[in-house]
């Protein structure tokens, strides 16, 4: 019998669950191997030729060249991996997630200053469907 | 004999860390941060405990995804701060209380909970920032004031153990403390979220009213409060906000009936809702030494 994935109606967000581990595995690898400053230097040194090291798919890989953090994610990727090329290029979790949004660094700093965003019409995908707060 | 006395729920944002490295926490968007934690700084060093035991958990730092333990203890001699892709954070080295962690080891496991043992490991800001907080300011040539057992919980990849698993576990974890025969002080940090999500296009999600049921059931309603399903935490305070299972270790260890000594709730830090909460055994239920 198939798992039930009760959290998949949730909008606006990839529940990292094995399948997506499975699905995601060499771009989070190559993602966490930017830890390490070897590392870094070595993917300065040339994006293309480091990026050969990992056996992502085509889409992931092209993902990762256009640093289309959103794609990543629905590639399997997890927040945690990704985040550690966007502080290789010097971007760190907030400024992400104002990337992700589309709201843009100014407009999501200020919305967690006012309190972050309200639960209220963000539980349910047919919220967002219906014209929610998306 | 050792024993456990107190525990200790707490946010672990990295950005907390950032700001105390960078020495700016008395800028006004951190001040409320920090503010809460004064009085907390105080209790700690009041406790003069030997040992804290630390439930955290590692965000895709020290593990990658090629193995990933769900309970994972530190044995190790001394735990380094890892570095997280911007250089390790410049806090002293975690000493371990290496004798005790290994009878906790073995006593788990006889318990029937199947920990991975970690014999090498370092350590990232789910660990050292709640040492900060607690502990204040202090650097790579200092020393934290007592010893360290770190337990590494996998909240990363779905499913984190269940709240009950948790819940359970801070009862084993305490069975194998109280059954070392050095007298030790034992305080047990749980730690992470509270609510916040860090990804895709709900990112940046605060539920308050959420964290402070959360927060009031801990004291009052532990049992019912560890049966929370992935789900709700997932839907109501955010992808990221499952961390919170964490905390169910720490409130299993201590008595039924515990005295909440100190709350701090703010919003946000970074992308965060900052939690923290401090609960006392009852001192008339602590048998005398
Ligand atoms: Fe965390």
């Amino acid at each position: 019998m198939a798992l039930k994935k009760d959290y998949e109606d949730i909008p606006g967000t990839f529940v990292f669950d094995a399948d997506r581990g499975r699905e995601g595995y060499q771009l989070n690898q190559f993602c966490i191997s930017l830890r390490l400053q070897k590392n870094r230097d070595a993917f300065k040194a040339g994006e293309h030729a480091y990026l050969d090291g990992y056996k992502m798919t085509t889409e992931q890989r092209q993902a990762v060249l256009d640093r289309d953090w959103n794609r990543m994610l629905e590639l399997g990727g997890n927040i945690y991996y990704t985040s550690k090329l966007a502080a290789y290029d010097g971007i760190n979790f907030q400024q992400l997630a104002g990337l992700m949004t589309g709201m843009g660094d100014e407009a999501y700093r200020a919305m967690m200053v006012a309190g972050g965003r309200s639960p209220d019409g963000n539980r349910f995908q047919h919220e967002w469907d219906e014209g929610g707060d998306a | 004999m050792a024993r456990i006395t107190a525990g200790v729920g707490c946010s672990h944002v990295p950005a907390i860390g950032v700001a105390m490295d960078q020495g700016i926490t008395d800028q006004p968007y951190w001040v409320p941060v920090f503010d809460g934690f004064e009085k907390s700084r105080r209790w700690m060093k009041d406790q003069k405990a030997d040992v804290v035991f630390l439930v955290y958990n590692d965000h895709c730092t020290v593990f990658d995804a090629s193995c990933i333990p769900t309970f994972a203890l530190g044995c190790a001699p001394e735990f380094a701060p890892a570095d997280e892709g911007w250089g390790p954070r410049p806090v002293p080295v975690v000493k371990n209380h290496q004798v005790l962690a290994s009878h906790i080891a073995q006593s788990l496991i006889l318990d029937e909970f199947d920990i991975t043992i970690m014999n090498e490991m370092e350590v990232d800001h789910g660990l050292t920032v709640p040492m900060s907080v607690m502990f204040g300011d202090k650097g790579v040539n200092d020393e934290w004031p007592c010893l360290v057992i770190p337990l590494c919980v996998n909240v990363v990849q779905y499913p984190a153990p269940t709240g009950n698993r948790c819940y359970q576990l801070g009862k084993a974890i305490r069975r194998a403390i109280e059954s070392f025969d050095e007298d030790l002080n034992v305080v047990i940090f749980g730690t992470g979220g509270m609510s916040h999500q860090l990804q895709y296009k709900r990112a940046g999600l605060i539920n308050k009213e959420w964290d402070t049921q959360f927060l009031d059931r801990l004291t009052s309603d532990p049992v019912a409060l560890s049966q929370t399903p992935h789900v709700e935490y997932l839907r109501e305070a955010g992808s990221e906000g499952v961390e919170m299972v964490m905390w169910h270790v720490m409130r299993g260890a201590l008595d039924d009936d515990v005295e909440e000594v100190h709350r701090h709730y703010h919003v946000p830090a970074s992308n965060t809702a900052v939690g923290h909460i401090i609960l006392e055994n009852k001192k008339d239920q602590r048998e005398p030494k």
